[in-house]
């Protein structure tokens, strides 16, 4: 629709838009409709033209305005040493911090993060998989509060798999080893697996437990009692 | 290069870093300064006031809930702090202590109109304009905020905003027929 034709109220609405048109405040949305107007209206263009004088003005008015000299700057900071010491919040703005987090990384590093945090998530359900279908192979009851695993008899061992290692390269560590899994993730993603079913001595266990550091798959692996 | 969001820098505040007040005060105090002048229009009442407004952040950064931009926020304060000072110091003291320090001593407006000085007849009646107008003339154009900031700053609503940017380009646009320059609007 052509801009001349526009009823009073609309292209004064239009007009009321420009000074934040010229110093580039709009939404795309009014931008556009601005724009649109003044290439169909040459009075409209003409006034928007004083819109750019008086923004130029201003600026050049508060420009020359000078600094505050630095007095103001050691006011603040003494009157801020003479403040009460602050203790740190707690963590409770978790957004900010995420926030803080992410935006000191560089893009490419934020990029292999979230591809590591990806495989992690990939990795655990893997996991998660692998424990249920233990499970339900092995049958029998169990209660939901006590597994029956955490209180069997047997040889014990503290697992932390490798960042690198995969879902694949997990399962085929538990079966080439005859592992399963126990428990866990615990804090610092810590897993309980069963190395044997039945209790062996300490010295047995610390040297099957040796053994199993030298596997790739393995970041970090201790004796449990 | 990658600088410090103004929010991360609130949020550091909050926790007590004195450098990332001193980040956050060497970003936006000259602005700051300007829109505190421009309203109290005395340069060591204004260097007063920013002190005054970025101890309010120092004391307030843990309330700051991000709803609208840092510097939105600090106008926000400047401008309240500014109108108490004004309240207890009517403008018009204020003027006639300090005019000189802001209006500059070049050449009145009718002067400058027969020098054809016609950017220098603006900014004079820019500067003659009333506080009010000064302020959203000053807002939208320098301080490049938008309708609903502006309305945040001065907390009248967003339409009373575009109303009152046309009344003050009205009248600037009136002292500058009076100093004979025509503009043919409104």
């Amino acid at each position: 629709m052509n801009t001349a034709s526009k009823t009073a109220p609309e292209r004064r609405d239009i007009e009321d838009l420009l000074p934040w048109h010229a110093a580039g405040t709009l939404s795309r949305r009014d931008a556009r409709r601005v724009e649109d107007a003044l290439a169909h209206d040459p009075e409209l263009a003409r006034r928007y033209e004083l819109v750019r004088e008086e923004l130029g003005e201003t600026i050049h008015l508060n420009e020359s305005l000078g600094a505050p000299s630095a007095r103001a700057m050691e006011t603040l900071f003494n009157k801020i040493d003479a403040e009460p010491a602050r203790k740190a919040r707690p963590a409770l703005n978790i957004a900010a911090r995420l926030a803080g987090l992410f935006s000191s990384l560089s893009p490419r590093t934020l990029a292999w993060s979230a591809a590591a945090a990806a495989l992690a998530i990939v990795l655990q359900a893997g996991l998660i998989a692998g424990v249920l279908l233990k499970e339900r192979t092995s049958g029998g009851y169990q209660t939901a509060s006590a597994p029956s695993d955490t209180t069997a008899e047997g040889s014990y061992a503290f697992v932390r798999f490798s960042p690198q290692a995969s879902a694949a390269d997990v399962t085929k560590f538990l079966e080439t080893n005859k592992l399963s899994f126990a428990g866990g993730p615990s804090a610092g993603g810590l897993y309980r697996v069963r190395v044997a079913v039945t209790g062996l001595p300490k010295a047995e266990l610390a040297r099957i437990v040796k053994q199993l550091q030298q596997d790739k798959t393995i970041e970090f692996i201790a004796t449990a009692e | 290069m990658q600088t410090t969001s103004d929010e991360i820098l609130i949020g550091r505040i909050a926790d007590g870093d004195r450098l990332a007040m001193q980040v956050l005060f060497a970003r936006h105090h000259v602005r700051v300064y300007r829109f505190v002048l421009r309203l109290v229009r005395n340069e060591a009442t204004a260097e007063d006031l920013i002190s005054e407004v970025f101890l309010d952040v120092w004391r307030q950064a843990g309330k700051f809930e991000g709803r609208s931009a840092v510097s939105t926020w600090l106008l926000a304060i400047a401008r309240f702090k500014a109108l108490s000072v004004l309240r207890r110091k009517p403008e018009q003291e204020l003027d006639e202590k300090t005019a000189e320090a802001i209006v500059d001593t070049a050449d009145d407006p009718q002067v400058a109109l027969e020098k054809k000085d016609k950017g220098e007849v603006l900014r004079k009646c820019m500067s003659a304009l009333s506080a009010e107008h000064r302020e959203i003339i000053d807002l939208v154009y320098y301080h490049e905020k938008s309708v609903e900031e502006v309305a945040e700053v001065v907390g009248i609503p967003a339409a009373t905003v575009k109303t009152r940017m046309f009344y003050a380009r009205k009248k600037l646009a009136e002292l500058l027929k009076e100093q004979g320059v025509e503009r043919g609007w409104p």
